[in-house]
């Protein structure tokens, strides 16, 4: 274990860290992500409404304008009201709240899997890798829209209607997880093959070392650089699924409005002017997922100078 | 080539008897086929009858026979939510996605390589470093939101541009309709054909300019410049065509990609094509449609699949097993 | 006394990089005369193919000529535009890589990379230079030329894409040839027919060689003259026969214990202790210093200069400071 840890800290001491502060733009996509991610988490003690609680609406500061006192009420809120009367600028910090926490659990999900699955191809080998790889390159060939739709059609259809309501965050990050397991299947298998056929490995199995035990202390270091570029970049397009499939409406249930359900809302209200119900939160989803993109594509170069 | 084709082909029915597996656990397991298809007045008694015409009382491998014979001859059943029978509702909706996913994936296609090419030709350059950055925001902004971003200035600001729908449509056929012969239905083509295409140009040029330094880094290049060729010759003879090759791959999957993102884009603009279908029968259950859209979609993905190994074989020659041979 | 058709002038090349700037090649001087066949040795990394390069004017970036000159035929050519130096390339300096399997466009067939390269630098029509392509790939020994020619490159073996290699450096009849290690790729059976017939078909056209390799064995067969490089710097240079017979720098005497043969691939000099320093560790004074078994006192202090010997042989060794004495 201490070679790799001594190895993680060298990693950090010199090349990624010396990347991230030559980077003005990635210093500032880190503290744009980082501010979102905070202000959701923190969201509960920040906002100053909760737009979960139909007690502190008053449907008379509906449709207020941005820094604008409402001409009935008289509040005056940041980034405006929407038709109901709802702070936009809590909206957006619970929606956020709501897709980053749907991200997280769908990546952490779909990591788990992928990285099980791609242990266990390498491990086992012979038919059972080449079934897992089989069903991993047909799935890669189909766009993960659609496959988290056809998740969610299931699931819709298997759980009774009164259970669909609770169940709906959990079979979006189920729908999400599943559509991208592969990529971090591969890469641990194709680093768990190159481990598992190095000699110390051999002897290891052979004096009877538990394969936890090689797993833990040989693979997984070597793919940690890897698995956390593709997490990061997991976790833009996850984020990017659940506001489109809560666009659509098959994600999130209204009384648990995302950032993409807030988005979808907006859009109603385009064509009678009140731009500031769409443009505040289409702005934060824009933010929230170039930031994390960007950080991604800088941990990619960052861990492999050779592709610069 | 024949016992590789061969294994191609098979391999394909193969996939496609998976997908068909799925489709029709999706019919047969995913709610009740016979309680979505009467209503709540029906007896029971008339519930069983139809279950034993529908033969559901079969053995397993029967019915998935009959599911089958019946979907290669188009017959999906009937849609529990419009009451029609599928096929006639994909046929009388395809037009309008396949117009919609051609033009897209044409700009696209022009687009992307154009950009693509340009950039890794340009590494250094302000307009490349700009492209590039545009790019990743192309990348990181959602579909959806693509579309919603254009109607606001194309359609509710600026006017220029109809907001939803396919404007006015020639019937060609007894099914096909077409909106390019209309300046209604051309105008109405262009903020979903930007919306559909603009991610899938990014990911085009993204990709070719990625392989293209691949490619400029290779010796063969190397060796064209010590030979003197012309910038001209190395770049758009040796180095495109090479860079095309992986690229052509991608860009066969991403055509299908553009059908099944259609979903999003056709829900944005109300697009009357497949893609909306698909999601309001996702949203009401409406089984039989989800299943032959899924089929039709893995159909689609196979015979693309197919072209691009014939594109891929008479790109590269190494694959070609005729004369010559290897001394 | 003739004119040199190259010459190298105190060439200096650096590479910046993050951790400052590292200098590869420093104050390296030769001439090549017509029609003469000069070898460069040197261990993997002493600077043999930058040099190769430079006089092309393929340095890969970051790499560039920090100092001295390159003069073909008393004309500078290390500052002139790339579309002049485009035209020195291929048509008066070709060059030779060292892999054959990746230094052909695997794309495009035999004819059409030579008739390209044909008609890039000479005046004649299609025709006139596919004859003049199969008539060299005769000469340079393809069987079947005029059938093989409109083969792919992967009909080859390697030691035939190598004639092929040679055919395409030698299309526009250049007046100096660099041979990259033309031969390291190759199986060992077919290196002696590449040397011999790069030694060949050059003499035949009176074409000047640059032959890298770290093989002493090839040199010895091959060239006229050596040029020794170490740690990027010039350590000796000489007619093949005084320099074998008779080495004076210590570097070259120890190669010259340990030169391999002709069917023994070595990169590592054994009888040497210790190895070559990297380029950011490079010690003060002569480079070769700390694996010397004579050292003394000046030659961690002060770094020589090529010294003038009897029969034009130079060396960088304070042992032939006439001064000696005094350091």
């Amino acid at each position: 274990m201490s070679q790799s840890t001594s190895k993680l800290a060298r990693m950090w001491d010199s090349d990624v860290a010396y990347s991230f502060r030559r980077s003005p733009v990635t210093i500032i996509a880190a503290i744009v992500a980082l501010t979102i991610i905070l202000g959701a988490v923190f969201a509960p003690w920040i906002a100053p409404h909760n737009p979960f609680d139909p007690s502190s609406l008053n449907l008379m500061d509906g449709f207020s304008r941005p820094m604008v006192p409402n001409e009935f009420s008289g509040n005056t809120y940041l980034m405006g009201t929407d038709n109901q009367g709802r702070d936009i600028f809590s909206t957006i910090l619970y929606g956020a709240r709501i897709s980053l926490f749907v991200g997280f659990a769908a990546v952490a999900f779909g990591m788990i899997l992928g990285i099980t699955a791609g242990l266990v191809a390498a491990w086992r080998g012979g038919w059972v890798d080449s079934l897992l790889m089989r069903i991993a390159d047909v799935q890669l060939s189909f766009p993960s829209i659609l496959i988290a739709l056809l998740i969610f059609g299931i699931a819709r259809g298997v759980i009774p209607t009164n259970m669909r309501e609770t169940m709906a965050i959990w079979v979006l990050i189920v729908a999400i997880g599943l559509s991208d397991w592969v990529q971090f299947a591969r890469v641990v298998r194709g680093a768990a093959m190159v481990e598992k056929n190095k000699e110390y490995v051999q002897a290891a199995r052979v004096i009877g070392v538990h394969p936890a035990r090689i797993i833990f202390s040989h693979i997984l270091p070597n793919v940690l650089g890897p698995v956390l570029v593709i997490a990061t970049i997991s976790l833009a397009l996850a984020v990017i699924s659940e506001a489109t499939l809560s666009f659509l409406g098959v994600g999130v249930p209204p009384t648990q409005p995302s950032l993409g359900t807030l988005i979808g809302n907006g859009q109603k209200y385009l064509f009678s002017g009140e731009w500031w119900i769409l443009l505040f939160p289409s702005a934060t989803l824009l933010a929230l997922a170039l930031s994390v993109n960007l950080l991604g594509d800088w941990l990619r170069d960052a861990l492999n100078p050779r592709l610069k | 080539m024949l016992a590789y084709s061969l294994r191609r082909v098979l391999q394909s029915i193969l996939v496609m008897l998976v997908v068909a597996l799925i489709s029709f656990a999706l019919f047969r397991f995913v709610g009740d086929p016979v309680n979505s298809m009467v209503g709540q007045e029906t007896s029971l008694a008339d519930r069983e009858a139809l279950r034993r015409q529908l033969g559901l009382y079969d053995p397993f491998v029967v019915q998935f026979w009959n599911f089958i014979t019946r979907a290669v001859q188009g017959d999906f059943g009937i849609s529990y939510r419009l009451q029609e029978p599928v096929m006639k509702l994909i046929l009388s909706r395809l037009p309008a996605t396949l117009e919609l996913a051609l033009v897209s994936g044409t700009a696209a296609f022009i687009l992307g390589v154009g950009f693509g090419v340009y950039t890794a030709l340009n590494r250094r350059g302000l307009a490349s470093n700009g492209i590039m950055t545009l790019s990743l925001i192309g990348v990181s902004l959602p579909t959806f939101l693509i579309g919603v971003l254009l109607i606001w200035v194309f359609a509710v600001e600026l006017k220029w541009l109809p907001s939803f729908g396919r404007g006015d449509t020639v019937a060609l056929t007894s099914w096909w309709t077409t909106g390019f012969l209309t300046p209604s239905g051309r105008a109405s083509l262009v903020l979903p054909a930007v919306t559909l295409g603009l991610y899938q140009m990014t990911l085009i040029m993204r990709l070719v300019r990625a392989e293209m330094l691949e490619v400029l880094r290779t010796d063969y290049v190397k060796f064209a410049r010590a030979r003197g060729l012309s910038q001209r010759a190395i770049h758009f003879g040796h180095a495109l065509k090479n860079t095309m090759v992986p690229v052509i791959t991608v860009m066969g999957l991403q055509l299908g990609s553009i059908i099944a993102f259609s979903i999003i884009t056709e829900t944005v603009f109300q697009w009357p094509g497949i893609g909306s279908l698909f999601i309001n029968s996702v949203k009401a259950v409406d089984v039989p449609v989800m299943a032959a859209y899924l089929m039709m979609i893995a159909a689609i993905f196979v015979i693309i699949n197919l072209i691009v190994d014939i594109l891929y074989y008479i790109v590269d020659p190494r694959l070609r097993l005729d004369g010559g041979g290897k001394h | 006394m003739t004119k040199p058709l190259l010459s190298v002038r105190d060439l200096k090349v650096e590479f910046p990089t993050r951790r400052g700037v590292l200098t590869a090649l420093n104050g390296v001087s030769f001439d090549i005369m017509p029609g003469e066949v000069l070898g460069m040795v040197g261990e993997s990394g002493a600077g043999k193919s930058l040099t190769g390069a430079s006089i092309i004017g393929l340095l890969e970036p970051p790499g560039r000529i920090a100092g001295g000159e390159i003069l073909l035929k008393g004309e500078r050519i290390d500052n002139i535009s790339p579309d002049a130096m485009r035209k020195v390339r291929g048509k008066r300096i070709g060059m030779v890589f060292q892999d054959p399997l990746t230094s052909l466009n695997p794309l495009y067939t035999v004819a059409k990379q030579l008739t390209e390269t044909i008609m890039t630098h000479l005046p004649v029509s299609a025709s006139e230079a596919r004859r003049r392509a199969i008539a060299l790939l005769d000469r340079v020994g393809i069987p079947a030329a005029a059938r093989r020619i409109d083969d792919y490159p992967h009909h080859f073996s390697g030691g035939m894409r190598q004639r092929v290699v040679i055919a395409l450096a030698l299309c526009a009849e250049p007046e100096l040839v660099i041979a990259d290690e033309p031969t390291t790729a190759l199986d060992v059976s077919v290196q002696a027919q590449i040397i011999d017939l790069i030694k060949e078909i050059c003499a035949e056209r009176n074409a000047a060689v640059m032959l890298i390799t770290h093989d002493m064995g090839v040199i010895a067969e091959t060239a006229d003259r050596v040029a020794v490089l170490y740690a990027g710097r010039l350590a000796e240079i000489g007619t093949v026969h005084d320099v074998i017979t008779r080495p004076e720098h210590p570097y070259t005497q120890g190669l010259m214990g340990s030169i391999p043969t002709l069917t023994q691939e070595s990169d590592r000099l054994i009888s040497i202790p210790g190895s070559m320093p990297r380029l950011n560790a490079i010690p003060p004074g002569c480079a070769f210093n700390p694996r010397c078994t004579q050292t003394f006192g000046r030659c961690t202090a002060e770094r020589p200069d090529p010294i003038a010997r009897p029969n034009g042989r130079q060396v960088a060794c304070w042992l032939y400071d006439e001064e000696k004495a005094h350091g």
